[in-house]
């Protein structure tokens, strides 16, 4: 049988002043990495959830995004005609769209902010399953807007039945839409139509088009119609994935930095274990003898202070994923890197996330913990009871 | 019997054979023990004394099994751990050994009752059985109310016996005392003393005692001396060298 652990807990209780480094630079540590990690995972979540599953994206063949893709209208009707296209009473639910970027100044600052403008079809609020929460949606040929919940909230101007002017148009705000937390959140619509002629942009072009299909399932045959089609050249994704890839870039840039700090942070933590337990091991050096001459192992011994220093770890783990619990759902901002706009998304502190840290911080302990367990483990018994 | 002189046939329950200890500091070479023989039997109650420096301690931890002699060889109830592993000899001393030091070495954050249970934790007793023993041996040396209390809520005296109580709960084959009334007044070093004897006469224990103090030194049936390197018998007034009481 092992020492008893509660030696360990009263230990710690006992000389707690001197764990308190250890404690706070573990907790630092797991702190700065559930926080980037809840920031990749609100941001990818945000764009992810852009994306219906009973959607498809088309794009020009080899475009990487909206940006650089068209869309004639010709082949938008094509695709209206394919298999596996929803319809409700006003047709296939279809939406060529157009995306411009235009700057409004921030509420918070005064300062001017890149907000993503889509032209989208009338049917875009059926084929994305939005609504209109204030307010009402544009008439298609107007200059009208509707604007995402968060664009409402964060630019000032937008308020219903203002005027803004941007792109050599003025505009008349007609309605607030929620689009569920979404990217869409932090855009504004207008008909693509109209866009196009304010941007002295080709009529009858668009950029992306959106797809309502009747199911998830009939993705596969309305992809494969399209693809085998000798007059298109497109791209057919379905929207969840495309908003996945796009959100892949920043998400991995954060995971990779943020990693990078948490571990530069770790090594740190690191030393402050070692620190705390080779010191707890030469000031119970006679303690550990004592149990050793009893007859307890070094097994024993090694696996008594590798579990106290799998406590501090543990409670540094435990501090370092409360203090960023408050961060869950707190919105941010952040520049979607692939059209420059301003995206709003909130931090998301999910429970694997947290047992992550807690791991991470239970590895800091191992690795802070075994050199001073295997010196107590080590020491000679004889020597080591000599002493005072 | 307890012999010095190699002479101790098979049946003795200790038998040191040879002894030699070296230890190295820096170039210098100490040989604390040369050629050390001894035998004593179940029951014996030995006494060594000798001046600071003498080897007394070195003596007691290679009889419990805590350090490896240069050469000889040591042999307790027909186990001879002179040449048992590291992982072994933790075993073996866990088994046969009841250490009782001079500074107690109660382990601070556990009370009376949690440093006796210690010894009991490498048994195969249950939980109801450890308390059985932990609270028989607390209340062999007295200490049957003091069983929750921490060492540092205890006097000296009181320490020194949760100590023994330690040593005793897992019915050791010898108990190694080295000077456990060094750190004590007359007083509780007599209730020590007498406890001691106790364990000897009233429960048949074998004990090895190292001291300084000449009246605790007296309760022992045989007084052995270090000197150079081996043990010689003393000859005290009102006692036979060697004798049983
Ligand atoms: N680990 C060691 N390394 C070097 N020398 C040692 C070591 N342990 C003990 N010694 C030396 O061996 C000699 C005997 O020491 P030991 O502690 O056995 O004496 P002792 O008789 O118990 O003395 P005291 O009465 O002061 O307790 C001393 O000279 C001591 O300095
Ligand atoms: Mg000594």
């Amino acid at each position: 049988m092992a020492i008893p652990l509660n030696y360990n807990l009263n230990s710690l209780r006992v000389r707690w002043s001197s764990t308190v480094v250890a404690v706070l630079g573990i907790a630092g540590t797991v702190g700065v990495f559930v926080a980037v990690l809840a920031l990749a995972k609100g941001f990818k979540t945000t764009l992810v959830a852009s994306g219906s599953p009973g959607n498809a994206l088309l794009l020009r063949g080899g475009s990487t995004s909206e940006m650089s893709s068209a869309i004639s209208l010709d082949q938008e009707h094509i695709i209206e005609d394919a298999p596996g296209v929803a319809r409700d009473s006003s047709g296939p639910l279809v939406s060529g769209e157009v995306v411009v970027i235009a700057p409004f100044p921030l509420k918070a600052t005064g300062t001017d902010a890149n907000v993503q403008v889509r032209g989208v079809s009338p049917k875009a609020l059926a084929v994305r399953n939005i609504k209109v929460v204030s307010g009402r949606f544009f008439q298609p040929g107007l200059d009208e807007l509707v604007v995402g919940r968060n664009v409402a909230g964060t630019y000032s101007g937008f308020d219903l039945g203002n005027t803004v002017k941007f792109g050599g148009g003025t505009w008349k705000v007609v309605g607030v839409f929620d689009a569920g937390g979404s990217a869409f959140d932090s855009e504004v619509w207008a008909d693509a139509h109209v866009l196009n002629g304010v941007y002295k942009r080709p009529e009858n072009n668009f950029q992306s088009v959106t797809v309502r299909l009747t199911s998830p399932e009939a993705f596969q045959h309305f992809k494969d119609t399209l693809t085998s089609d000798p007059r298109l050249t497109l791209d057919v994704e379905r929207e969840l994935e495309y908003y996945d890839k796009q959100s892949r870039a920043l998400t991995t840039l954060i995971t990779v930095l943020g990693t990078l700090v948490a571990l530069v942070m770790g090594v740190g933590a690191v030393f402050g274990a070692l620190n705390t337990m080779y010191s707890a091991v030469a000031e119970r050096s006679r303690e550990i003898a004592t149990m050793r001459a009893l007859g307890f192992g070094t097994g024993s011994v090694v696996t008594s202070f590798v579990f106290e220093a799998l406590c501090i770890a543990f409670v540094g783990g435990l501090i370092g994923c409360l203090g960023v619990l408050p961060l869950n759902g707190m919105t941010t901002g952040a520049m979607n890197w692939q059209t420059f706009s301003h995206l709003a998304f909130a931090f998301r502190v999910t429970p694997p996330l947290l047992v992550g840290g807690i791991v991470f911080a239970l590895i800091m302990g191992v690795a802070g913990g075994v050199p001073p367990a295997v010196r107590a483990a080590r020491a000679r018994i004889a020597v080591a009871l000599r002493e005072l | 019997m307890v012999r010095v002189d190699g002479s101790g046939n098979g049946s003795s329950l200790v038998r040191v054979r040879g002894l030699d200890k070296k230890y190295q500091r820096g170039s210098e070479e100490i040989h604390v023990l040369q050629g050390l023989n001894l035998d004593v039997d179940r029951g014996d109650f030995v006494a060594f004394m000798g001046p600071s420096g003498s080897g007394k301690t070195t003596l007691l931890n290679l009889l419990g099994g805590l350090d490896l002699p240069t050469r000889g060889t040591i042999t307790v109830a027909g186990d001879e751990i002179t040449h048992l592993s590291g992982g072994k000899l933790t075993t073996w001393r866990a088994r046969h050994v009841g250490f009782i030091f001079q500074m107690y070495n109660l382990i601070p954050v556990l009370t009376a009752f949690q440093n006796v249970e210690l010894p009991l934790l490498l048994t195969r007793l249950s939980k109801s059985e450890r308390k059985q023993h932990v609270e028989t041996a607390l209340q062999v040396v007295g200490l049957g109310d003091r069983m929750h209390h921490y060492p540092r809520q205890l006097s000296g005296g009181q320490e020194q016996r949760v100590a023994i109580a330690r040593a005793i709960v897992a019915d050791p084959t010898f108990l190694l005392c080295d000077e456990p009334t060094g750190d004590l007044d007359r007083k509780s070093a007599d209730e020590i003393m007498d406890l001691i004897d106790r364990l000897v006469a009233e429960h048949g224990k074998t004990v090895l005692l190292v001291t300084h103090d000449p009246v605790a030194a007296a309760r022992a049936h045989t007084l052995l001396h270090l000197d150079k390197g081996v043990l010689v018998e003393a000859h005290r007034a009102g006692s036979t060298a060697g004798g049983r009481n």
